[in-house]
């Protein structure tokens, strides 16, 4: 039987265990709010690309731009979004394994870009091929961090040397429910806009273009991308945050139990020694008497 | 009659409101934009946007490159960097651009050689704006 004191110190180390994750918890709720900002604030730019960006394709018909055309191959650029900490529950396992899935089902060879130290040190472990890496981004990363490694898997493609691009992360759906997405990023299937009724403005416009409609569309399509990508990773976050908060949320309930059923097993072990303590001093008054008589 | 104008860059929304006059710099040279303007989707030079705002007074922003769209009613500006240019810190801007100087002068692979000078360009533009207005007193 352990002693008391053991189990006092159990306890104490489980509180103080408790303290943290509930400081986490707290934490992350918070950067959770923050993320989701961040999401909100490149949105319009994000919907505004991609208004422009139907507009011009619809006008320059004639022109295949390299990130348009499809290609036959299984040669694959996976740009993979994870986090760089863990204690986030299942999010990056997740996503790597619908990466795998979608490979295995589409028959794909991959080579990689990682942002995110989570995602690339599973891969290296693994002995993948990483090709571009932009990892340890911190709380709001900016676009420019993330830039030189889309670069690379848009070369990669451009160059001839892989027929498709994808990009798999987490997306948001709620604190509760992240769900991981693989999307292809290249080639560009420009969405076809829906018929609203509601918005009238948006198709009239026939521009005038400066330089001309191809070389607008040339800057336009791996900006597309790269925003495509942003956008991901900054969702990428919020469901990281959402994640850690309710793993830390569980590992808080838990350590509650556990500190409750330590209590409860301490008290009994108090009680039996009390119980021995009395046992001994009755049988000992009880054999001195004994002897008296 | 005044246009509503709007810039956003992929990080956030700068700018919203009326404006009498847009001016910036498209690839191909100086670009001004009134009210009535025909429709419009130009790519932009790294410049200076100025935007005359309709009660008067005028917002600077630098922008490093990025699309001008004006449709008949409102003018919008999706700029790949941007940032008020009264928001500069000179130091900040000139260490950046000896930083991506100090880069190109040494050995670098072909695929980067390229975006690295545009950065140059980019980070020479914005330091030039940020001296202009340190020079101006504001």
């Amino acid at each position: 039987m352990p002693s008391l004191r053991d189990i006092r110190g159990r306890i104490r180390s489980i509180q103080n265990t408790r303290k943290i994750t509930k400081a986490y918890q707290v934490v992350s709720a918070t950067k959770l709010r923050r993320a989701q900002q961040a999401v909100q604030a490149a949105r319009p730019y994000a919907e505004k690309m991609l208004e422009v960006l139907e507009t011009t394709s619809e006008r320059a018909t004639e022109y295949k731009h390299p990130f348009l055309q499809r290609r036959e191959g299984d040669r694959a650029v996976v740009i993979l979004v994870t986090t760089d900490k863990g204690l986030c529950g299942a999010l990056n396992v997740n996503s790597i394994r619908a990466a795998n899935r979608y490979l295995q089902s589409n028959h794909l060879k991959a080579r990689w870009v990682t942002i995110g130290k989570k995602g690339r040190d599973f891969l290296a472990r693994f002995r993948q091929e990483i090709i571009a890496d932009s990892s340890e981004l911190g709380d709001s990363p900016s676009f420019a961090a993330i830039l030189p490694a889309i670069t690379v898997a848009l070369q990669e493609f451009e160059k001839g040397r892989a027929d498709t691009v994808l990009l798999v992360y987490e997306r948001w759906i709620s604190t509760l429910r992240q769900e991981p997405v693989v999307r292809t990023m290249l080639p560009i299937e420009i969405p076809k806009r829906e018929d609203q009724p509601g918005v009238s403005a948006a198709p009239a416009a026939d521009y005038l273009y400066e330089p001309d409609p191809e070389a607008v569309l040339d800057a336009l399509l791996p900006r597309y991308v790269e925003t495509q990508v942003f956008q991901a990773v900054l969702e990428n976050k919020a469901s990281e945050h959402s994640a850690r908060m309710i793993a830390m949320q569980n590992a808080t309930d838990a350590a509650g139990e556990l500190i409750d059923s330590l209590t409860l097993f301490m008290n009994k072990v108090r009680q039996a020694m009390i119980t021995t303590e009395l046992m001994e001093i009755v049988s000992g008054a009880e054999a001195l008497r004994s002897a008296e008589d | 009659m005044p246009i509503p104008v709007r810039v956003v860059s992929v990080e956030r929304l700068l700018f919203e409101g009326d404006a009498e006059f847009v001016l910036t710099r498209s690839l191909e040279g100086e670009l001004g934009i009134l009210p009535n303007h025909a429709p419009l989707l130009a790519a932009l030079a790294p410049n200076e946007l100025r935007i005359d705002k309709a009660g008067g007074g005028s917002e600077h922003i630098f922008v490093g490159g990025g699309f001008l769209e004006v449709l008949p009613d409102r003018v919008t500006v999706l700029a790949d960097v941007a940032e008020h240019t009264s928001e500069i810190n000179l130091e900040r801007a000139e260490a950046s651009r000896r930083a991506i100087a100090d880069r190109l002068a040494g050995q670098v692979p072909d695929t980067e050689r390229r975006s690295l000078e545009q950065e140059l360009v980019m980070a020479e533009e914005r330091l030039r704006l940020a001296r202009i207005r340190r020079g101006g007193g504001g």
